[in-house]
C-alpha cells in the first residue's frame, strides 16, 4: 500500500505535441492517499484510463513525475510497480484453471511453489473462490472472471493500488450491486487504495469516499459526493452528476445580485470583481428551486413557463423555460404545479456563480 | 445458438444438394463402377470385383507414391505452420504496414498454380533462373531436373512460398483479435514473452489455426499442378505424389480399372485424416461454444 | 530498456506507446520484411523475363532488362488464341461464383438457424467434396460432361469447379450466419416480413462480408485451378493457364511471351485482393475467430 502522487503530469499520445489540444491529459498534480478509495469519475474520452494506464505504467507520461511513497516509479515497468488492474473486459488466461490463473503472478515472479499454494488459498477464499479452484477459467460467469482478474492483483503481497477500469460493465445489474459492496468490504477490511474509473455517477458515488472529476484531459474537481453535489467546481460537474444536471443560466453579478433575463435575484454572499470578459453564469441544481405561483411567490422568484412535467417516482421533473433557457425544477409527488403564470423560486444560498465554467469563490 | 428442429431445412438445402449430386456423386458412382470392373476395350466390361484393390494395395507404386505423399505433407506441415506463426506474430497492428502485407502476402494464394510451378521451374534453371543461377554461382551442385534432393528442396520451397500465407493471414486474424487488455494485464503478472504466446496468443489462434492445418492438409495432400510443371514428377518418380500417379495412370496409360481403384482409396485416406481434424475442430468449437454462451459455428 | 521504449513510442502513434513486449522492436520488422522479400522476388523474376527478349533471356543473366520491350505484351493481346483464354477464364469464374454463392446462401441459412434429419452428416458429407482429389474427379467429369453435350463450355468448368467451392461457400457463410442473432429474423417475421422479403432486405445486407468473402474464396481457388478446366476444354473454353502449359510444350522455348502471360494472370488476382485488403485478415479466418 502507498500515497501515489503525481507531479506536473502531462501526456500526449502525439509524438510530437505541439498545442494543449494535443494532450490526451493536461497538466496534472494529485496525491492519492494511502488507504483512500477514490473514483475517477467522467465521460468517454475524458483521459481517466489514459490516467489510470500511466499509473500502472502501461503507459509512460510525456511529462511529470509519478512517486509511489516518495520513490519515483515513473521509468518503471508496470511488473515492478506491484499495481493490481482490474479490466473493463475480464481478462483470464483461458486454458487456466482458476487456481492456475490466481497463480500465474507469482510463478512469473518465481515464488516457492509453497508459498504460492498459500497465498493463492487466501485469496481465493478471500473473494469466495475458494470451490471454484479447479475448474477451467473460461467456463466461468462474467463477475466470476472479474474476480480472478482481481484476484491475479491481489495475490501478490504489498499491492500498492489496485485500479479499477469500469470493471463492472460487464456485468449483470443484480450483480453489481453485489460486487460492488464486496469490493468496499475488501477496502474497509484491508485498506487498499483503490482507485476506480468509471462513467457512472451512481457507481462513483456508492463506491468511493473521494471522487475525482475529470473532463477534456483535466482534473476539474475533487471532492466527497457531497461537495460535488453542493458545490460543483465546474459547470460539468454541475451537469454531469445529478440527474437532471445543475441548471445554468448567463447572469450579470454585481456585490451580492445576480441579474438573470432582466429578473434581479439575491445571492447568498457577496462577490466581487469577476475577471472582465469571462462568461458569467450561474448554477443551482433543480432540487433547489421550487415552483409557486406568481404573486405567492416569496423572495427570489422569476417567471416561467412548464413546457412538461416527468413523473419519475418519487418526485416529479417540471421542465420549464425561463426566457430562452431550460430550467429543471424537482418538484414533490403530491405537490400543485401551476398551469399557468407560475414563477421558479431559487434558494439563494444555493445559488454557486461561475466564470467561464468554473466557480467563483465568494467574497473575494 | 439454440437452433430449432425444423425440417423445412431440407428445402434450402435442396439446391446444394443437387448441385453436388450432379457434380461429385454421379462421377463417383463412375469411379465406383470402374473400380469393380475390367475392360478389353469397346465398352465390354467385366466384373472385376475386388481385383484392382488387392493389386493396388499390394503395388509398390502405389506404397512408394502414398509414402512420398506423406513425407511432403508432414514437412510442409513442419514449416508452413511455424513460420507463418512466426510471421504474424511479427506483422504490424495499426499503420500503413498492415494493409501492404496483407496484400503482398496474399499475392502467392491467387496466382494460377500452373503459373507458380512456372514460375518456380523458371526461378530454380541455371541457365535463366535467380535461384539456380545464383546457387550455380556459389558453387553448388544445384538441379532440380537431375537431382531427386533439389527436386524435393525446391518443391517444398515452392509450396512454402504458395501457401504459407494462409496460415499467416488466419493467425493474424487470430492475432487482432485478441483485446489489447490481455496485453496489459500479462504485464502487471509480469508474464514472458513466452508465457503471453503460451497463455494468450496461442489459445486465441487455436481455432484458426485448426482451419489453416486442416486446408492446408488436404490442399497438400491433393497437390499436384505445381509439383507436375516443375519436374513432372521426376527425376525417375522421386516426386510422384498421388495425384500425379493417379493423372499418369488413368489418362497416360488409361488404365482405368486401377486408376479408379486408385482413385477411391485416396479418397478415402484423405476422408479419415479429415475427419479426425474435423472431430478434434467439432470438440473444440463446441467446448468454446459452451464457455461463451455460444459463439455458433462447428 | 526506456530508450528502446522511446524510439519505437517515438515512431508509432497512438495506443502503441503502451510498450510492448516484443523481442526487440527491430527483429519484429525484419521478419515480415524478409518474408515479402521471399516472395517477391521470384514474381520480380517473372516480371524482368517478361519484359526481355528471348535472346536476352537466353545469352546474357541480368538482374534487370537491358533493353526493355512489351514485345511480348503485345504478342499476348493481339493474338486471339492468347487473350481469349483469359476471356475464357473470367467468364468461368464468374458464372462459378454466382452459382456457388447463389446456392450456398439458402443451403448455409438452414444449417446456421435449424436442426434437420441428418444435417450434420449433410454438413460433413458437403465438407468432404473440398477434401475430393480434382485428380480423382477429372476422368468422370470428363465422361460425364461429354455424355450431356457440355463438354468444351463455361458452364462445364464452373459447374465442375462447384465441387470443391460450394462447400466452401456454405462453411464460410454459415459462420458469418451464425453470428447474426436469431432475434434478427424473429423481429422481421412480427414485423410482417416475408422470408424471401426478409432474406434479401434485411439478411443479406447484414452478412454482406460473409458473401463478399465467400465470392472471393470462389473466385480464388475457381481461379487458379487447371487441373479440371483443362480436361474439360479443348478450344472454345480454353483458360489462359491450359493455353500456357501448351505454348509451352509447342513452341518450347519462348519463354518471354510465357512469363508475360504469367504476369497477366497474376493481375486480376493482385486486383480482387487489392479491393478486398481490408476484409483480408477476417475474410481468412471465416468468419470464426
Amino acid at each position: 500500500m502507498a500515497r501515489i502522487t503525481l507531479e506536473g503530469l502531462a501526456h500526449s499520445y502525439l509524438p510530437a505535441p505541439r498545442g494543449p489540444e494535443d494532450f490526451a491529459l493536461k497538466q496534472l498534480d494529485h496525491v492519492w492517499e494511502d488507504g483512500g478509495a477514490y473514483a475517477l469519475l467522467g465521460p468517454s474520452g475524458c483521459g481517466k484510463t489514459t490516467l489510470l494506464n500511466i499509473i500502472s505504467g502501461l503507459i509512460r507520461p510525456t511529462r511529470g513525475e509519478i512517486r509511489f511513497d516518495g520513490q519515483d516509479v515513473t521509468d518503471l515497468p508496470p511488473e515492478q510497480r506491484n499495481i493490481a488492474q482490474v479490466f473493463q473486459f475480464p481478462v483470464i488466461y483461458d486454458t487456466m484453471t482458476v487456481y492456475e490463473n490466481l497463480a500465474f503472478p507469482l510463478c512469473n515472479r518465481r515464488m516457492a511453489p509453497r508459498a504460492v499454494d498459500a497465498r493463492v488459498r487466501e485469496i481465493a477464499e478471500m473473494l469466495d473462490l475458494g470451490s471454484e479452484l479447479r475448474r477451467k477459467a473460461r467456463n466461468l460467469t462474467a463477475d466470476a472472471k472479474q474476480k480472478i482478474s482481481l484476484g491475479r492483483g491481489l495475490v501478490r503481497a504489498d499491492v500498492a493500488a489496485i485500479l479499477f477500469d469500469e470493471p463492472l460493465t460487464v456485468i449483470d445489474p443484480h450483480l453489481k450491486w453485489l460486487l460492488r459492496s464486496q469490493l468496499k468490504h475488501l477496502h474497509r477490511r484491508f485498506d487498499f487504495t483503490m482507485i476506480y474509473v468509471t462513467h457512472d455517477q451512481t457507481e462513483a458515488l456508492t463506491f468511493a469516499d473521494k471522487v475525482v472529476v475529470m473532463y477534456e484531459g483535466e482534473v476539474v474537481q475533487v471532492g466527497t459526493p457531497d461537495e460535488l453535489f453542493e458545490r460543483p467546481a465546474h459547470t460539468f460537474v454541475g451537469y454531469f452528476i445529478g440527474s437532471p444536471g445543475m441548471n445554468i443560466l448567463p447572469a450579470e453579478i454585481s456585490g451580492d445580485r445576480a441579474r438573470i433575463e432582466g429578473h434581479e435575484l439575491p445571492l447568498g454572499a457577496a462577490y466581487g470583481r469577476l475577471p472582465a470578459g469571462a462568461r458569467v453564469e450561474i448554477g443551482i441544481r433543480p432540487e433547489f428551486l421550487s415552483l409557486a405561483r406568481a404573486g405567492e411567490a416569496a423572495g427570489a422568484a422569476v417567471p416561467a413557463t412548464i413546457r412538461a412535467v416527468e413523473d419519475v417516482g418519487r418526485y416529479r421533473i417540471a421542465r420549464t423555460r425561463i426566457g430562452e433557457h431550460e430550467v429543471a425544477v424537482v418538484a414533490p409527488e403530491d405537490g400543485e404545479i401551476p398551469s399557468d403564470g407560475a414563477c421558479v423560486v431559487f434558494d439563494p444560498q444555493r445559488i454557486n456563480v461561475y466564470a467561464d465554467g468554473h466557480r467563483v469563490q465568494e467574497g473575494g | 445458438m439454440d437452433k430449432t428442429w425444423n425440417n423445412k431445412g431440407w428445402f434450402f438445402v435442396l439446391p446444394v444438394l443437387a448441385l453436388v449430386l450432379f457434380s461429385a456423386a454421379i462421377p463417383l458412382m463412375t469411379v465406383v463402377n470402374y473400380s469393380v470392373q475390367d475392360t478389353f476395350g469397346n465398352n465390354v466390361f467385366f466384373w472385376a470385383g475386388s481385383e484392382w484393390f488387392e493389386e493396388l494395395l499390394h503395388s509398390q507404386r502405389f506404397h512408394d507414391a502414398l509414402w512420398r505423399q506423406f513425407l511432403f505433407s508432414a514437412i510442409i506441415l513442419a514449416i508452413e505452420v511455424p513460420l507463418g506463426i512466426g510471421v504474424a506474430l511479427a506483422m504490424p497492428r495499426k499503420g500503413w504496414g498492415v494493409p501492404v502485407c496483407l496484400v503482398t502476402m496474399a499475392l502467392p494464394l491467387l496466382i494460377p498454380w500452373n503459373v507458380v510451378g512456372t514460375i518456380w521451374q523458371i526461378f530454380g534453371r541455371v541457365d535463366i533462373g535467380l535461384l539456380g543461377h545464383t546457387l550455380f554461382g556459389l558453387g553448388l551442385d544445384y538441379n532440380y531436373v537431375r537431382d531427386p534432393l533439389d527436386a524435393w528442396i525446391t518443391i517444398i520451397v515452392m509450396d512454402v512460398w504458395h501457401w504459407t500465407s494462409l496460415v499467416v493471414l488466419l493467425c493474424y486474424a487470430g492475432l487482432v483479435s485478441i483485446p489489447e487488455a490481455y496485453y496489459q494485464a500479462a504485464r502487471i503478472d509480469g508474464a514472458s514473452r513466452w508465457a503471453v504466446f503460451r497463455y494468450i496468443q496461442l489459445p486465441k489462434m487455436h481455432r484458426v489455426l485448426l482451419i489453416a492445418i486442416l486446408l492446408r492438409f488436404m490442399d497438400s495432400f491433393m497437390i499436384y499442378t505445381e509439383p507436375f510443371v516443375v519436374t513432372g514428377g521426376g527425376p525417375g518418380n522421386s516426386t510422384t505424389f498421388l495425384s500425379i500417379d493417379l493423372v499418369k495412370m488413368a489418362i497416360g496409360q488409361f488404365d482405368l480399372g486401377k486408376a479408379a481403384a486408385m482413385s477411391l482409396v485416396y479418397f478415402l485416406i484423405i476422408l479419415l485424416l479429415s475427419w479426425i481434424f474435423y472431430t478434434v475442430m467439432t470438440n473444440a468449437g463446441a467446448e468454446r461454444g459452451r464457455a461463451t454462451g455460444g459463439e455458433g459455428g462447428r | 530498456m526506456t530508450e528502446v521504449a522511446e524510439s519505437v513510442a517515438g515512431r508509432m502513434p497512438a495506443a502503441s506507446r503502451t510498450r510492448r513486449m516484443a523481442g526487440g522492436p527491430r527483429l519484429r520488422r525484419l521478419v515480415p520484411a524478409l518474408y515479402i522479400a521471399f516472395l517477391l522476388v521470384p514474381i520480380y523474376w517473372l516480371v524482368n523475363m517478361s519484359l526481355k527478349t528471348n535472346e536476352e533471356i537466353v545469352s546474357i543473366f541480368s538482374i534487370w532488362p537491358k533493353h526493355p520491350t512489351l514485345a511480348n505484351y503485345m504478342v499476348i493481346f493481339t493474338d486471339p488464341s492468347w487473350y481469349s483464354g483469359y476471356i475464357n477464364s473470367i467468364i468461368y469464374v464468374v458464372m462459378n461464383m454466382a452459382i456457388s454463392v447463389t446456392v450456398a446462401l439458402p443451403a448455409a441459412y438452414a444449417f446456421s438457424r435449424y436442426r434437420f434429419l441428418g444435417d450434420k452428416h449433410l454438413f460433413f458429407w458437403l465438407l468432404t467434396n473440398r477434401m475430393a482429389p480434382p485428380a480423382v474427379f477429372a476422368l468422370p467429369f470428363f465422361q460425364l460432361y461429354s455424355a450431356v453435350g457440355l463438354f468444351d463450355t463455361h458452364i462445364a468448368v464452373a459447374l465442375a469447379h462447384c465441387l470443391f467451392n460450394v462447400p466452401l461457400a456454405v462453411w464460410i457463410l454459415e459462420g458469418f450466419m451464425s453470428g447474426v442473432p436469431k432475434e434478427i429474423d424473429e423481429t422481421a417475421y412480427i414485423d410482417g416480413y416475408s422470408f424471401p422479403r426478409f432474406f434479401v432486405k434485411i439478411f443479406m445486407p447484414l452478412i454482406a462480408s460473409g458473401i463478399g468473402v465467400a465470392a472471393f474464396f470462389c473466385f480464388m481457388f475457381s481461379w487458379v485451378e487447371l487441373l479440371l478446366s483443362r480436361t474439360l476444354t479443348s478450344v472454345d473454353a480454353k483458360p489462359i493457364a491450359a493455353t500456357m502449359t501448351r505454348t509451352v510444350s509447342a513452341s518450347g522455348l519462348d519463354w518471354g511471351v510465357l512469363a508475360a502471360a504469367g504476369v497477366l494472370t497474376i493481375v486480376p488476382g493482385a486486383l480482387v485482393i487489392w479491393f478486398v485488403r481490408n476484409y483480408i485478415a477476417k475474410g481468412f479466418a471465416l468468419g470464426r475467430v
